[in-house]
């Protein structure tokens, strides 16, 4: 367990967040049917830094991607997303 | 010849002091190629390797492991062995495995210690019963046993469950398949290790594939830390690092890999008689020989490779287990530990061919592959040794996800942290 800096909130205990899916998992609506099929389906899965959305649900319930390291759960960057991240 | 284990071996290895015993398999250097490489050392990989060899007469075989056999997950799960579930492609396939189960400590000359207690899956409400009731029907369709039970029927199997109308989760009845069960896990890997290394099969531990040797859209080898070694037909079969294994050939696959944990108690008296499941909670009870009581639960849900879990998805878990038998909250725990499982985005396997040739895939057990040991062994050894695969494993293709034929039997869609 560890803990996660929320972009509105700051550092909170990881069972305030959930894991939604990857970055390079979320699919363009002009996206052609295999690019789809594709981003929906498969993922990268590396042994490193991926690029992933979490959703501080019990807490602020806004948006963020984590750029986090798969093996040390290092967290290397937190930046928000969705309509809170407009300027 | 390896020395059978029988109680005559025994019986005459007491005339010279027990010295007649030899190491239960070689040590061997890795050749320069082989017919079939199979990476990972686990209990699928060594049971291809003992069916590619007895089924299909392909001895020139290496079974390639990055640390020791039996140190990754088919020595880190609940031991559970059943075959209920709803849909065919499914149940007909962990079925064949049942059976060979049944069989298995006599195929191998090892005692992997199948215990069929029984398996039941709890049902705390009509909703609950209801789908019990047609997964059990789906099931004796296809002639597997499938028991549906009432409360009264249950407090005679697990007195200790609380089966009041008060509790948290009360207790409707159950679903239980008699013929299901548990086995010791690492027997397993040991046993396949056993009888395919007596079959000519090379077992070659602390050799990491780094990379495949490639020629145009052809695998023709695979790099290790041991050198580079050849072979006609790779296989990958290393669930819980597929997506990294299959990254090295440039494969992207439906699979996220997640954090599973299970723990154990201190050992006590038979207290818990067959396999308790809940699937509408997610925990499963059950009491090893040694008499330690065996729980898990969820996944993680969200991805890992660090093979150390959240304590709170423990918590949970206790949690279930205490409320649905109370008398487990006097025992102390005595460890808990993680795995790595290839969650699947429809929660079946993938046994096939990949768009790669040469390259053959086994993988996305979710967190259920100990299970399956013997017949996915069966199946991707016919799979490696015709180039096609078996009716039981052909419907678990990597294409299906493409083609929208999924097999998913929890109908959560592709959300591999939802299943």
């Amino acid at each position: 367990m560890y803990q996660i800096t929320c972009p509105h909130c700051g550092p909170r205990a990881q069972t305030e967040f959930t894991y939604e899916r990857t970055m390079d998992s979320v699919v363009d609506p002009a996206a052609d049917a295999q690019t789809a099929m594709q981003a929906l389906y498969t993922r990268a899965n590396p042994m490193g830094l991926d690029e992933e959305i979490w959703r501080h649900t019990y807490g602020c319930r806004a948006w963020m991607v984590l750029t986090r390291h798969r093996v040390t759960h290092e967290i290397h960057a937190v930046r928000a997303i969705g309509p809170e991240a407009l300027p | 010849m390896k020395t059978p284990y029988s109680a005559f071996s025994l019986l005459r290895g007491a005339l010279n002091g027990q010295k007649h015993w030899e190491p239960a398999w070689r040590d061997p250097e890795p050749r320069a190629s082989y017919d079939v490489i199979i990476i990972g050392g686990g209990g699928h990989g060594l049971a291809t390797a003992y069916y590619l060899a007895k089924v299909h007469g392909i001895r020139n075989v290496a079974v390639l492991e990055k640390s020791w056999i039996g140190g990754g997950n088919v020595g880190r799960n609940t031991t559970l062995v059943r075959s209920n579930y709803r849909l065919p492609q499914l149940h007909n396939f962990f079925e064949f495995g049942l059976k060979l189960w049944h069989g298995l400590s006599d195929d191998l000359n090892y005692n992997v210690m199948f215990s069929p207690r029984g398996a039941m899956f709890l049902g705390h409400n009509d909703g609950d019963m209801i789908k019990l009731a047609e997964r059990g029907d789906a099931m004796r369709c296809d002639g597997i046993d499938a028991e549906l039970l009432t409360p009264r029927q249950i407090a005679k199997i697990e007195p200790l469950l609380d089966l009041s109308r008060n509790s948290r989760f009360p207790i409707d009845g159950a679903l239980i398949q008699w013929r299901a069960g548990t086995a010791r896990h690492d027997a397993v890997a040991w046993g396949y290790a056993r009888a395919a290394d007596a079959l000519g099969v090379d077992i070659i531990q602390k050799c990491e594939v780094t990379g495949f040797v490639r020629d145009g859209n052809k695998i023709t080898g695979v790099e290790t830390t041991r050198g580079r070694i050849l072979a006609g037909r790779t296989g990958i079969c290393v669930a819980g690092h597929s997506g990294h294994v299959a990254g090295l050939a440039g494969l992207r696959l439906p699979i996220e890999s997640q954090t599973l944990q299970a723990l154990v108690t201190e050992g006590v008296k038979p207290m818990v008689q067959s396999v308790v499941m809940s699937q509408s909670l997610h925990c499963y009870i059950s009491q090893s020989d040694k008499g330690g009581i065996v729980m898990g639960g969820d996944p993680d849900n969200w991805p890992s490779y660090a093979r150390r879990g959240q304590p709170t998805v423990t918590e949970g878990a206790i949690a279930q287990a205490v409320t649905l038998m109370p008398a487990l909250s006097r025992l102390r725990m005595l460890r808990t530990w993680s795995g790595v499982t290839d969650m699947s985005f429809d929660g079946s396997p993938i046994i096939g061919t990949t768009p790669i040739d040469g390259l053959y895939l086994n993988a996305g057990w979710c967190y259920g592959g100990f299970k399956a040991t013997p017949a996915s062994g069966w199946t991707y050894a016919h799979t490696l040794a015709t180039g096609a695969p078996h009716a039981l494993n052909a419907p678990f293709s990597l294409e299906r996800f493409m083609t929208g034929a999924t097999i998913d039997e929890t109908s959560v869609g592709p959300m591999p942290n939802h299943r």
